[in-house]
């Protein structure tokens, strides 16, 4: 796009953080009027930060916004956004499961009111799911819910592109074609052009690269929060993309792990697993002393993965068995992670209650200790183990949780991407602990999305819809065969050809 | 034409939809079947008599659940609602109305509380519940007061061929169903218990929505109180205590769930109509009426059961 050419949105200097993390490092991005430009990066890299600022679900911390030219203030929501034409399909749907197709373009729209006002929703979706996805075979009175996920997507992207009193002019696409097949995620892009060549625009991620390449008209490379790359999409191809999209890790890191590097399998096995929906032979293996890493891009199967091994200490399954006690350090601190109205010392020892058991008594004296110890092992930052875990920093919570399962006499440590919003400092004192941990011969199975954080890894498993697709040791590991593995291509070929 | 509808029968939805009104037809052939008197129109405007106040309650529960909330004051507040009723109905209608619209007017503040401070709605209505309560008690310490002859007169209304409580049911069912099943606003008010963040997004007011839905149930529980005091033409203010789980019980029973916005007004008062028959059940089986409760909760247990066994079909 020339800098003169007309723009539908323009947004200058944008800056959002979630505490320590920066989001946003003032990021600037244009979409031009009749323009299809998609945006790419790994996880973490902002895109959605960005996306959600554009569509108004997300208040930024600075920047400016510009729709059509005129600039908005802080009131910009998802209403105004929506009023100015501009529509967003979010990866997690927005649709409400309990109403049908029907009532559901109804909540979209207020113009839908009145007599009749059931076959009017039904007519506009009904044409509007028939131009984008012809065979469709959606009944516009079925229950959202009953459908299968696809069609929902169908579904949420036909309403996206409806209009009835206000005006259609950028369409917002995020990982649109992650639930549809593919011949439907054809259709979709057939149409996104027929759109775009009528004026209308579009903003498209995805992690399907060729999608990108072949559909948009230019591509803006997103990485730690930042626009590292933007240029016409004819300027790309697969292989500078994933360079554009990927930060090579530190000659020294690398070379301080090559010193320390084990003969694999010189240690017994303890933990062998197969994700649920693996249909080949790929299964996963990790021996004492380990640090495995689990790869790919979110909700690719990780957790589930995780929690397979997890299960498999308390029943026998033919698919994961492992050999000793295990603990699970939650990544979602909040919600499977702390106990809120507990002290410091009571989360940070539950895991090790059967321990501190005198008779049929917790004895009071043993938890204190073992949480005091734990406080001056790995430095966490409170005045006192008694007060409330709340009262700490997100990173000394996380350490907390850290405490909890390594001062347990777990053998196996399972971590569900556990860094997840915690500062700089904190993660570099949790890599030496992890690290120190595994010498003495406790086994890691670190799921995580920060691609830097592999290279603590002795061995990894890349993970892509729910299997194992590429077992990695350490000294084949570079960045660019997890992003390669990462990002399939439509045709099902394993990204690059080498 | 054969084969559409064997598909239709099959598939478990249908199934879900039909539990209700068959779990009430065979409590009815049950009925009959000991007692072929009950078949009458006598019979059962005698056996439904209570069916309208506890409909309309659990109307009002309905109401309260399809956004996701629960609320345990609805027997209190039907029960002051009675009591309000009964003590100047007759003889003040108009300020007896002006207090009513109060008590609906709190209603829907109580959802506006709710839905601002993000509170538990169990714990604002339980709490409620001894408010109400206790203006119940203090208005009406022992039972009495003067009932109006035309709420009387409508109450015990005969009407030709279908007897009053199934005609004011079927009414119920049919406002309700065209209030929140067809109407366009209902889909809005539905989808703010599917998905609420969905519906806030496309430019929907959660605070009305919740206001709405709490002024509604505020008032199906003052029609509930003002039919219960025609019948009984003497209220107290522990009359309808046991509404609050009844009501629950019927919107459950009739299909709807806790969470999700899955409600079904008809169903709700089919639900309604099944656990107000099961007292004359025990009655004819001659079994003491001490045991309604048990009996209402295991047809409960066994339609909850029937209904995951669908889903486990449906999942399948």
């Amino acid at each position: 796009m020339l800098e003169t050419a007309p723009r539908i949105v323009s947004l200058t200097g944008m800056m959002k953080s979630f505490g320590a993390v920066q989001a946003l490092a003032e990021v600037d991005l244009a979409v031009g009027i009749g323009e299809c430009l998609g945006l790419v990066g790994h996880n973490g890299a902002g895109k959605s930060t960005l996306i959600n600022a554009l569509a108004g679900t997300l208040r930024p911390d600075g920047g400016e916004i510009l729709v059509n030219g005129a600039a908005q203030n802080t009131d910009y929501n998802v209403r105004r956004a929506h009023g100015l034409g501009i529509r967003c399909v979010f990866q997690e749907l927005s649709l409400c499961p309990n109403l049908s197709v029907a009532e559901n373009t109804r909540v979209f729209h207020k113009r839908l009111r009145g007599l009749g006002w059931r076959r009017r929703a039904a007519d506009l979706i009904q044409r509007k799911l028939d131009e984008i996805f012809p065979g469709h075979g959606i009944s516009p009175h079925a229950i959202v819910g009953d459908l299968p996920i696809g069609q929902r997507q169908m579904v949420e992207i036909a309403r996206a592109f409806t209009v009835t009193d206000d005006p259609l002019r950028l369409v917002i696409l995020d990982e649109p074609t992650s639930s549809l097949d593919a011949v439907a995620g054809k259709q979709l892009l057939t149409f996104v052009r027929k759109i775009v060549a009528e004026g209308g625009s579009c903003l498209l991620t995805s992690h399907l690269l060729g999608d990108v390449l072949d559909y948009c008209d230019r591509i803006v490379v997103m990485k730690d929060g930042s626009v590292v790359a933007a240029r016409p999409a004819a300027e790309f191809d697969r292989a500078s993309l994933v360079a554009a999209m990927g930060n090579v890790v530190s000659e020294a890191r690398i070379a301080a792990h090559e010193r320390t590097v084990r003969q694999r399998g010189a240690t017994p096995v303890v933990v062998r697993a197969k994700p649920a929906s693996q249909t080949d032979q790929g299964e996963l293996i990790a021996h004492k002393g380990e640090i495995i890493g689990l790869a790919g891009l979110a909700g690719h199967g990780q957790t589930r993965l995780l929690l397979r091994i997890y299960e498999a200490a308390s029943r026998k399954s033919a698919d994961a068995s492992i050999t000793g006690p295990v603990a699970l350090i939650a990544g979602d601190r909040q919600n499977d992670g702390v106990f809120q109205l507990w002290s410091i010392a009571r989360n940070l020892t539950i895991r090790s209650i059967r321990a501190l058991l005198k008779s049929l008594l917790i004895n009071n004296h043993a938890e204190t200790d073992l949480a005091a110890r734990w406080r001056e092992r790995i430095k966490i930052k409170t005045p006192s183990v008694d007060n409330n875990i709340l009262s700490l920093s997100g990173g000394n919570q996380q350490k907390v949780l850290f405490a909890r399962a390594l001062g347990s006499d777990a053998q196996i440590v399972l971590m569900d991407d556990p860094m997840r919003g915690v500062d700089v400092g904190t993660k570099l004192e949790v890599y030496d602990l992890i690290r120190a941990e595994a010498e003495s011969g406790r086994t890691f199975v670190w799921y995580t999305t920060e691609i830097e954080e592999l290279a603590h890894c002795d061995h990894v498993y890349v993970m892509r819809d729910g299997r194992i697709i590429a077992d990695l040791a350490r000294a084949a590991l570079t960045e660019e065969k997890i992003l390669q593995a990462s990002f399939q291509d439509k045709t099902g070929r394993e990204g690059l050809a080498a | 034409m054969i084969a559409v509808m064997t598909a239709n029968l099959s598939d478990p939805r249908w199934l879900r939809r039909l539990l209700p009104a068959a779990s009430l037809a065979i409590v009815l052939i049950a009925i009959f079947a000991i007692n072929q008197r009950a078949a009458s129109y006598f019979g059962l405007s005698l056996m439904l008599q209570y069916a309208v106040p506890i409909a309309l309650a659990t109307i009002a529960q309905m109401f309260i659940l399809t956004v996701n909330d629960l609320d345990l004051s609805i027997g209190a507040f039907v029960g002051l609602a009675a009591c309000i009723a009964g003590t100047w109905l007759a003889t003040e209608p108009a300020f007896c109305i002006l207090l009513l619209v109060l008590c609906i007017a709190a209603y829907a503040a109580i959802g506006a509380l709710i839905q601002l401070r993000n509170l538990p709605s169990i714990v604002v209505t339980l709490g409620m519940s001894f408010v109400w309560l206790g203006l119940a008690v203090i208005l009406m310490p022992t039972p009495g007061g003067i009932v109006p002859d035309w709420l009387k007169a409508l109450m015990s209304w005969k009407p030709p061929l279908i007897p009053f409580p199934i005609l004011a049911t079927l009414i119920i069912a049919l406002v309700a169903h065209l209030l929140l099943m067809e109407s366009s606003i209902g889909a809005v008010l539905r989808g703010a218990g599917g998905n609420p963040r969905a519906v806030d997004q496309a430019g929907w007011s959660l605070l009305k929505i919740r206001m709405s839905m709490y002024a509604l149930a505020g008032f199906f529980s003052v029609l509930s109180g003002l039919a219960l005091v025609g019948l009984t033409t003497s209220p107290d203010a522990h009359i309808a205590d046991r509404y609050t789980l009844l009501s629950i019980a019927g919107v459950i029973l009739g299909g709807g769930e806790f969470v999700g916005g899955r409600v079904s007004p008809v169903g709700a008062v089919i639900g309604a109509v099944t656990l107000t028959l099961t007292g004359s059940f025990l009655i004819f089986m001659r079994i003491s009426p001490d045991w309604q409760i048990g009996a209402q909760g295991g047809i409960l247990i066994a339609v909850l059961a029937l209904r995951a066994l669908i889903k486990l079909k449906e999942a399948r």
